[in-house]
């Protein structure tokens, strides 16, 4: 990392030597085959402002190298008599060294600025990571102590009373045990995916995949079945997706989950697929409250929550569930109407298989 | 045979250790422990306990390399114990010789189902020529499949396919090795067909073919028939 870093470090260097070089002979030559329509001063002050503006872009050697290229051009080719090998007299002598003199100072001080910008970039980088970093710490706390609490408090209450406590609360603790765990487990399971995007090290396992076989395991899996009415009518000639199923499974089960979780009970949750040949679309659609607009760009933030949402989330579902998305080179976009309900589109490029049952041997 | 099958866990956890312990002794097996790769091979070759749980992540070794080393020799069953989202790392012990896997965290129920169905596999040599499962029965002798009493017409490499995933009841078989044994070799990429085929079947054999009771998707890694 370090290494590579270092010869691009060397190659963008030596490349802005070439340009810079380059860009002040070029504009020399231009002048110089205009002749006397341009006079040497006013090719000194465009030479020099290719020199500030090439100091602005480029590190201090490559901007110097141009600007003693640039004054020892001008004193050769514009200063009379032409071309002016030697500098003898006084005046080009003066000349030569008061715009090398500005040229360099121009070259410095904008070079010094130029740092000092990136600096309080870097800075003001390294405070919103910092910041990133406390709603990360605060949102992890509260997300995985508050589970944790429900797990310590019950088996304490279940070590402790030994018998004065009835079997059914008994078995109402051991459930809120098991809702705990399986709330933390997903927890650090959201944590994973969003470390896996965050560091890069998300590499797609992309396999033929049968969308409605997938649409089905993730709403059987789902808890909702008393709370919520889930439709899905499958699309028989629905073709085979090259997909990271495990990835898209994570993308589903999120955007599911959140409809779930933040819509009022007895709410209608519609998935449905389309395709052409190299697309695959799913929507997941509920006739919910809506999601009110200013908030609509905010959900897909890391951490971001609506400020009515209940306890449970981790404000991470949806940005892993967009991460997965364009990691597959695809789209989601919201539309949501306020006491009408919300859509989600996914669009994912994808190859497709129409291998039907026919090529069986009989 | 000996009244008591015995299964080896290797596992660093001791928790882990204890959990397993505590459920399978329950359940009638004579539990021996390891915490590290050395130590487990040590004690399945002195012990040679009917079933082997083990840890992927291992302190001393990878799992992989024990299991390497242990099916050199050892020819019963291997259950897998990973963490979620470890495909690749499931596949590959599958494919190397392990018979089943488990992902932490697990549910004890699916914990003595996995290893009920490994230590049956010892004795496949009893060649069982019938296979129940439900409403479901394979006659892998008449090549004969029936569901409630009725026969169904399958293709040739449904049968096939069937067949496979029924002898080894209970078991988690991969994608490539479910192709390479139907398909042939250089079928082993190829997984549309199983897709294809797998919804087929689910479309003969199950009551609700979106609610698989019998052809089970573990995602990523295979099909397991129960």
């Amino acid at each position: 990392m370090d290494l590579r870093s270092v010869s691009v470090k060397k190659t963008n260097t030596l490349r802005q030597f070439l340009i810079g070089m380059t860009l002040v002979t070029l504009l020399s030559m231009t002048c110089f085959a205009l002749g006397e329509l341009v006079d040497y001063r006013v090719v000194a002050l465009l030479l020099l402002v290719t020199v500030s503006i090439l100091a602005v872009l480029f590190d201090i050697l490559p901007v110097l190298a141009a600007a003693l290229l640039s004054a020892i051009l001008l004193n050769v080719f514009f200063i009379e008599p032409i071309p002016h090998y030697e500098i003898t007299d006084a005046e080009s002598v003066l000349l030569f060294l008061v715009y090398l003199f500005i040229a360099s100072v121009n070259a410095v001080l904008t070079n010094r600025l130029r740092k000092q910008e990136r600096k309080n970039r870097d800075r003001e980088e390294k405070e919103n990571t910092i910041k990133l970093y406390n709603t990360l710490l605060n949102s992890l706390s509260h997300e995985l102590k508050t589970p944790i609490a429900t797990i310590i408090g019950s088996i304490d209450t279940l070590k402790e009373a030994d018998n004065s406590i009835q079997p059914t609360q008994r078995m109402e603790l051991l459930s809120e045990m098991e809702i705990a765990s399986t709330r933390l487990n997903s927890q650090v399971e959201n944590l994973l995916n969003m470390s896996r995007l965050e560091t890069g090290t998300l590499k797609l396992k992309k396999d033929w995949c049968d969308v409605n076989e997938l649409v089905f395991l993730i709403i059987h899996k789902l808890p909702s079945a008393d709370t919520h009415e889930l439709i899905f009518e499958p699309d028989e000639t629905l073709p085979l997706f090259r997909l990271d199923s495990g990835l898209m499974e994570t993308v589903l089960n999120n955007i599911i989950h959140n409809a779930i979780r933040y819509t009022p009970k007895r709410t209608t949750i519609q998935v449905a697929t389309a395709y052409d040949d190299n697309h695959l679309w799913l929507t997941i659609g509920d006739n919910g409250s809506g999601i009110p607009e200013r908030e609509i760009s905010r959900i897909f933030e890391k951490f971001y929550r609506l400020p009515n949402s209940g306890t449970g989330g981790s404000g991470l579902g949806l940005s892993i569930a967009k991460g997965f998305v364009e990691a597959h080179g695809g789209t989601v976009q919201v539309m949501s109407y306020l006491n009408r309900g919300t859509t989600f589109t996914i669009m994912i490029p994808a190859e497709t298989s129409y291998l039907k049952s026919e090529k069986d041997d009989e | 045979m000996t009244s008591k099958p015995t299964v080896l866990i290797i596992d660093d956890e001791p928790q882990i250790r204890k959990l397993l312990e505590i459920n399978l002794a329950g359940k009638g097996y004579l539990v021996k422990q390891a915490a590290s790769g050395k130590e487990g091979l040590q004690m399945a070759a002195s012990h040679l306990p009917d079933a082997v749980l083990l840890d992927l992540g291992l302190p001393d070794m990878s799992g992989h390399e024990v299991l390497r080393k242990l099916r050199g020799w050892y020819g019963r069953a291997v259950v897998i114990l990973s963490v979620q989202n470890n495909e690749n790392d499931i596949v590959r012990a599958l494919d190397n010789g392990a018979n089943d896997y488990l992902t932490k965290p697990f549910r004890v129920g699916e914990l003595l189902a996995r290893l009920r169905s490994a230590v049956r596999y010892n004795d496949t040599s009893s060649n069982t020529r019938l296979i129940e499962a439900g409403d479901l029965e394979v006659d892998l002798g008449a090549r004969l499949v029936t569901r409630s009493g009725g026969v169904l017409k399958l293709t040739a490499t449904e049968y096939n396919l069937l067949a496979l995933l029924a002898s080894n009841k209970g078991r988690v078989l991969t994608h490539q090795f479910l192709l390479r044994e139907v398909w042939g070799v250089s079928f082993q990429a190829e997984t549309q067909y199983l897709r294809v085929f797998i919804a087929q079947l689910r479309k003969k054999l199950e009551d609700d073919p979106n609610r698989p009771k019998h052809i089970i998707t573990e995602s990523g890694v295979g099909y397991r028939f129960q």
